[in-house]
């Protein structure tokens, strides 16, 4: 069993909780890869996705994940409900658990919304990305897409390349890959990094030519402008001679390594159109596509245990 | 009366599977069509067993695969357990006599989660059932086409098959609960 009752970070998940939602998320993938691809495990379970902020594989992709394990969803989505009445979350959210649903899938704005929220609610909680924080079930869906190509997570080198500073994605991703055992590295500018960088604890390059021939995993993050209150880059031009990857160096990397996006890909920006309309052999290599299938296959696993955790806790106390 | 009392050793399952291979020929006149899906855990090694038997006797190929029940049960919301067990059902049932084999058939619950599992996996020609032992206590109109032993028990005794596959040594014991 998991020892945390919702997923919230990547931080407070132990290496067993890491190792079970892999295992869990092999088997489902199995059953993603059947003719029927459905299976009756949550009969009778509703699970409320609660999308503050806009999405499109993320909140599918749990949609469909849900359903796939034969729960019913329902969707709130911020514009049209009593929001614009001024009801406030707390009381948004309390009043769709009072609906007896038993899980939340959240995503919210601001950094740490999902955590004050879960603390209010006494239903499972999974943080679809909160702000600028951790985006959590995106970090595993990477670690298993990256255990699909290598044998072992120990010593691998990863290479995180962009923006950093405004990444959720990128400290979820950090945080769990060096509790696997990953050699991390940071390819990112200084305006495009958090002020102390320190407490990641990881080494640092300033340009994606320093790490491209050692790197076994190119990460690369996407340019966040709508979180970017103000320019942080001169031009895209200067963007990409430092840290955007195009067939030059793409063909500089190792035989095996492989390349990743959390998508959506600005395309130009951080993978040139070249690379990604590559249809040779090398498209192998690059998992982005992979990664969204990934996704699926992660969040059954995660709605699977949660609501798996929360049923033995109910069965202990009475 | 001692607490464990052995059933059957290696050399009792050994025969049984051999028996078995033979009724499975002689009921289906021959292997045509046949093909094996164990149950996990224990029902995995018994169809791979039976199928090396029946491949042997019919010189062919015999097709075998896997299945986890885990998200079929009745009983799922309640008994909820990290499933780690794959499925494995590398070939279309669609009108193929599938041999589904199980350890013990006890209430028929494992067995109707089966079914409804290898339904969703397509439209077999027909399902028959091979099981090792039969304890009795059906709570389902479930019955097995071919029974290696049937024990008749009590609900405070356990059946305890062990596999040399999954526990290295063959052996049957029947347990009392205290």
């Amino acid at each position: 069993m998991l020892s945390v009752k919702n997923i919230i970070d990547t931080e407070n998940l132990t290496v067993a909780d890491v190792n079970l939602i892999m295992e869990n998320t092999a088997t489902f993938s199995e059953v993603l890869s059947r003719d029927f691809k459905k299976v009756p495990a949550l009969r009778g379970k509703t699970v409320l996705n609660m999308f503050f902020e806009s999405s499109t594989r993320t909140k599918n992709s749990f949609e469909i994940a849900a359903k796939r394990l034969g729960a019913d969803t329902v969707n709130f989505s911020a514009s049209g409900s009593s929001l614009n009445k001024g009801e406030s979350i707390i009381d948004t959210v309390k009043t769709l658990q009072s609906m007896i649903v038993d899980l939340a899938i959240i995503r919210h704005s601001d950094s740490g919304a999902i955590n004050y929220i879960s603390s209010k609610i006494n239903i499972p909680v999974i943080n679809a990305g909160d702000g600028k924080h951790q985006h959590p079930t995106q970090a595993l869906l990477d670690l298993f897409t990256i255990g699909e190509s290598f044998a072992e997570f120990k010593n691998l080198k990863v290479a995180i390349v962009g923006d950093i500073l405004n990444s959720r994605v990128a400290r979820s991703n950090i945080c769990l890959f060096k509790k696997m055992g990953m050699d991390v590295t940071l390819v990112s500018a200084p305006m495009l990094m958090p002020v102390n960088m320190d407490c990641f604890n990881v080494k640092i390059a300033s340009c994606i030519d320093d790490v491209i021939e050692e790197t076994d995993v190119l990460y690369m993050l996407r340019m966040q402008f709508e979180r970017q209150e103000k320019k942080y880059y001169p031009s895209i031009r200067e963007y990409n001679s430092f840290f955007s990857l195009d067939k030059k160096r793409f063909m500089k990397m190792k035989e095996k390594s492989i390349i990743m996006h959390p998508g959506p890909v600005n395309r130009g920006i951080e993978i040139s159109e070249e690379v990604m309309e590559n249809e040779d052999e090398f498209i192998e290599r690059i998992k982005i596509n992979r990664q969204v299938t990934n996704g699926l296959a992660v969040r059954m696993a995660l709605i699977y245990l949660l609501l798996a955790s929360d049923q033995l806790e109910k069965e202990y106390v009475h | 009366m001692a607490d464990n009392f052995v059933l059957l050793n290696d050399k009792d399952i050994e025969r049984i599977i051999k028996r078995i291979s033979h009724e499975i020929i002689e009921r289906n006149r021959g292997s045509e069509n046949l093909v094996f899906i164990g149950i996990h855990k224990r029902g995995v090694p018994l169809a791979e067993r039976i199928a090396a038997n029946i491949a042997e006797m019919e010189n062919k190929v015999i097709k075998t695969g896997k299945l986890d029940i885990s998200f079929y049960r009745d009983d799922t919301i309640k008994r909820l357990k990290p499933a780690v067990a794959i499925t494995d059902i590398p070939f279309n049932i669609d009108n193929t006599n599938v041999i589904l084999v199980d350890d013990v058939l006890f209430t028929g619950r494992t067995i109707r989660s089966a079914l409804n599992a290898l339904m969703d996996f397509g439209r077999p020609g027909s399902i028959q059932l091979v099981v090792l032992i039969d304890r009795g206590h059906r709570e389902l109109p479930v019955r097995a086409d071919y029974v290696g032993k049937n024990i008749p028990t009590a609900l405070n005794e356990s059946i305890e098959v062990r596999l040399y596959e999954t526990d290295k040594k063959d052996m049957v014991t029947i347990n009392v609960k205290r």
